[in-house]
């Protein structure tokens, strides 16, 4: 195919129904999570699960090839990766902590679906389409690891007698951790995917994902953060004490290889969700831009497309530099996922356009606050409480300076012991 | 859909073009600028790679049609090599892609197969004035209509291979509209400037100032007849252009000064290996591709007639010209020192960067 830039059909419809549903839903509730936080949105959860079934699934995770009845659709050049990175946008425009809070299975399926076999996504990620909303996430971070993710300390032991992982270690920041563990009645039976090493000495090579239902004995949601901003969504730090998992929930070989194989899987997770992450930082800067202009048009202020720098005014400089910013960081998204769509390696554009959307989420939302004025820092519009949110974007799934790494590893050529 | 693949036969073009771009024009960039003087076999050798006549229809003399997309694509390929090369060699597009996107059936006739037909000549286009708020859509040149003729006035700057031009397409504002009209070197005043423009980078590209005192030009030659023509697309066609040319000179920077990095040793490492090296080559990618993808989605969208393509077209070409400037002054810094003497072309690179910001007018796809 061409270069072409034509929002597939499906794109479209969605970003449409999801316009509809952050502004019904989500913007009137914005203020009030955000000032309740640790409040479950639950008209928000059970909406959004109902309608996710009626448009055919529930989960977000990306359909499985190899599903005979979807041959056909196969045909058709894949867009699914697209099609989230359009959803979530859409979703974050309405209010990215409630995004958080769209049922499926977040970053822990998208582990599952990356690291796991074919036996292992049917027996965990069929739930996501059950009665009940539920939820899954990611607990990689730990107090003393969390950029040097391979500096972990939680340990994972077989216990050859009951053929079971006995876990022990402490994990934080695991966004829907409580969702996901803690057993809610409204809710269905959610896991969290916990990194560990079953073998300290060979380091990274060493480190595995298991999949730890939710309510397994000896593990623990021990603590709720308070945050500056994302307040809807719970981040948790998740304590496990010889807890026990059956030997079939490791991801991956049971065994330690010599190369980093396991590892590197793990991390390839992030090539296909660091442009998703990207794209709610898009959806954030866009609401915080959109309301601008609203503002401004209000107030009478046009913004003179079309003009040289040197006629314009300082805000309608800032505005036109904030849209050349939104609109390239928006194509590097759907560039990064089209190419996860076709299967080509994104290492590179997944991590440019996360550097790119961490950049434009923070500087648009704090710009929008600054122009704003008195406006802009009250709590009685959003503008304030995106900015709070916008920032989380350069900090999760990577922070700017290590996407800032991976992209010149990438384009240098070197390892990670060439460029720390 | 989204795609991003150049077709095989735009590949293949792309591929012609870096070729010249870097076996040619690169080789050859520092001696022009020094000496300000393009080799002609050089721009000839540019010119038969064909991507002017590649976009001209063969009733009219070329041999294919014309594509905002592939000119974007080959122009940023060959800025890569060296931009006054690559305006040199792409000078009479500037005359006759506006007559083939809104010229009459007459002119397009009567000139299109001539520009195209044979060996690179001079034929230009005069839209930049000397002003610092230079506006295209508010010219300060004039055309007002007298009977048979419009009469044209005022004096334009920045106009490449003005002298010796056989025709120049002059726009001028009418009725408070840009529009173009296209002037024989035979007509009674028009003067050219003995002098070339002294500019900061460029010093290879022949500029002139041409005055237009009381020129007189038929109906006829208003670009589009009696009843003009839409100027918006020409300006978004050659904002597309200067946002390519931008990519490719950035793009140039980019590489050299990566190399370069990974080459040079300070305290024991590859300077590469420093972060502080590290990341501004990082960010210089990452923005480079920001603003190409920007330039082709202003490009589809000018080829498949969206309405909001004038628009996304100046966005591309703003934001290219601080994307420009970024990107080179890092090449500079860099290289440190060595970046600052001129045996090295991150320099130039940086002053033609800066050039983004001026230089819609000198290019068009
Ligand atoms: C709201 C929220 C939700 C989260 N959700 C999850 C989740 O679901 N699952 C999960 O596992 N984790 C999650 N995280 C954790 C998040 O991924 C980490 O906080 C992040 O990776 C950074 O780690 P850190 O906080 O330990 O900072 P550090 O690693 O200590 O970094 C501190 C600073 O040093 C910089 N730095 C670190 N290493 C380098 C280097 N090599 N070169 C240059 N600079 C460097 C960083 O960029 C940063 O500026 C979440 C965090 C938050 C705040």
């Amino acid at each position: 195919m061409p270069i072409e830039f034509e929002a597939p059909k499906p794109i479209t419809n969605a970003q449409f129904v999801l316009k509809t549903v952050a502004e019904e839903m989500m913007r009137p509730k914005s203020r009030y999570f955000d000032e309740h936080e640790h409040e479950i949105p639950w008209d928000y959860i059970e909406f959004m699960h109902n309608a996710m079934k009626a448009m055919g699934g529930s989960s977000l995770a990306p359909k499985e090839n190899g599903n005979g009845k979807d041959a056909d659709k196969e045909k058709r050049p894949p867009i699914g990766y697209q099609l989230i990175a359009a959803q979530l946008e859409a979703l974050s425009w309405g209010d990215v902590g409630m995004y958080h809070c769209l049922p499926g299975g977040g970053l822990g399926a998208a582990a599952v679906h990356s690291a796991g076999t074919a036996d292992q996504r049917v027996k965990f990620l069929s739930r996501f389409n059950g009665d009940k909303p539920t939820f899954a996430a990611m607990c990689i971070t730990e107090a003393g690891a969390g950029s040097d993710n391979s500096a972990i300390r939680t340990r994972a032991v077989l216990d050859e007698k009951t053929n079971e992982w006995v876990i022990n270690g402490e994990k934080i920041f695991v966004t829907g951790g409580d969702k996901s563990f803690t057993e809610y009645e409204k809710l269905g039976r959610g896991f969290i995917v916990v990194w560990a090493s079953i073998d300290p000495s060979a380091g990274r090579a060493g480190m595995r994902g298991f999949v730890v239902e939710g309510g397994t004995k000896g593990v623990k949601v021990v603590k709720l953060e308070h945050k500056m901003g994302i307040r809807c969504s719970d981040t948790a730090a998740i304590s496990l004490v010889d807890a026990r998992v059956p030997f079939e929930n490791i991801l991956g070989s049971p065994t330690v290889e010599k190369n980093n194989a396991g590892f590197k899987k793990a991390m390839a997770t992030f090539d296909a969700t660091r442009p998703l992450v990207a794209a709610t930082g898009v959806g954030v800067a866009r609401a915080a831009l959109e309301f601008l202009k609203e503002k401004l048009a209000e107030s009478g202020v046009k913004i003179r497309y079309g003009l040289p720098r040197q006629k314009l005014t300082s805000i309608e400089r800032d505005v036109i530099d904030m849209e050349i910013m939104l609109k390239s960081s928006w194509l590097m998204v759907i560039k990064a996922t089209w190419m996860a769509d076709n299967k080509k390696p994104n290492a590179l554009e997944a991590s440019m356009s996360k550097v790119k959307a961490g950049d434009v989420a923070t500087k648009i939302t704090q710009k929008v606050v600054e122009i704003l004025g008195p406006l802009g820092y009250s709590r009685e519009f959003l503008a304030e409480k995106w900015m709070r949110d916008a920032k989380i974007t350069d900090i999760y799934e990577g922070t700017g300076q290590i996407n800032r790494l991976v992209v010149a590893r990438q384009i240098l050529g070197y390892s990670g012991a060439e460029l720390r | 859909m989204y795609s991003f693949d150049p077709t095989e036969e735009q590949q293949m073009l792309m591929d012609a073009v870096k070729k010249y771009a870097e076996n040619d024009l690169r080789p050859a960039a520092h001696e022009a600028e020094e000496t300000t003087e393009l080799p002609k076999k050089l721009i000839g050798k540019g010119w038969e790679l064909g991507l002017l006549q590649a976009s001209i229809p063969e009733s009219y003399g070329g041999f294919g049609e014309r594509s905002a997309v592939t000119g974007a694509l080959a122009i940023e390929e060959m800025a890569f090599g060296d931009l006054a090369g690559t305006l040199a060699v792409m000078t009479p597009s500037l005359f006759a892609t506006p007559i083939l996107l809104a010229g009459s059936d007459e002119q397009k006739k009567e000139y299109l197969p001539r520009v195209v037909a044979g060996e690179w000549s001079p034929f230009t286009a005069a839209l930049i004035e000397y002003a610092f708020d230079f506006d295209p859509n508010d010219l300060k040149t004039t055309a007002t209509l007298q009977g048979e003729n419009y009469v044209l006035d005022g004096e334009k700057a920045y106009v490449p291979f003005a002298r010796g031009a056989e025709s120049i397409l002059v726009y001028a504002k009418l009725d408070g509209q840009s529009q173009a009209f296209i002037v024989g070197k035979e007509a009674e005043g028009l003067s050219v400037g003995e002098e070339r423009e002294k500019l900061m980078s460029l010093n290879a590209l022949p500029m002139y100032r041409v005055k237009l005192e009381n020129v007189k030009v038929p109906v006829a030659n208003r670009l589009g007849g009696a009843a003009g023509h839409d100027f918006d697309i020409l300006l978004a066609s050659m904002r597309i252009a200067n946002a390519a040319t931008a990519v490719g000179v950035a793009n140039a920077a980019f590489e050299y000064s990566m190399n370069y990095a990974k080459e040079r040793e300070a305290f024991g490492v590859k300077i590469a290996q420093k972060q502080a090296i590290a990341f501004m080559l990082a960010e210089m990618r990452t923005e480079i591709e920001a603003i190409r993808l920007l330039t082709w989605e202003a490009a589809w969208k000018l080829d498949t007639g969206r309405e909001d393509a004038a628009n996304e077209a100046y966005l591309a070409s703003t934001g290219a010209a601080d994307m420009a400037m970024m990107v080179t002054d890092r090449a500079v810094q860099i290289l440190g020192g060595h970046g600052y003497i001129r045996e090295h072309p991150v320099e130039m690179w940086m002053r033609n960067g800066r050039g983004v910001a001026m230089f819609t007018g000198l290019a068009i796809v």
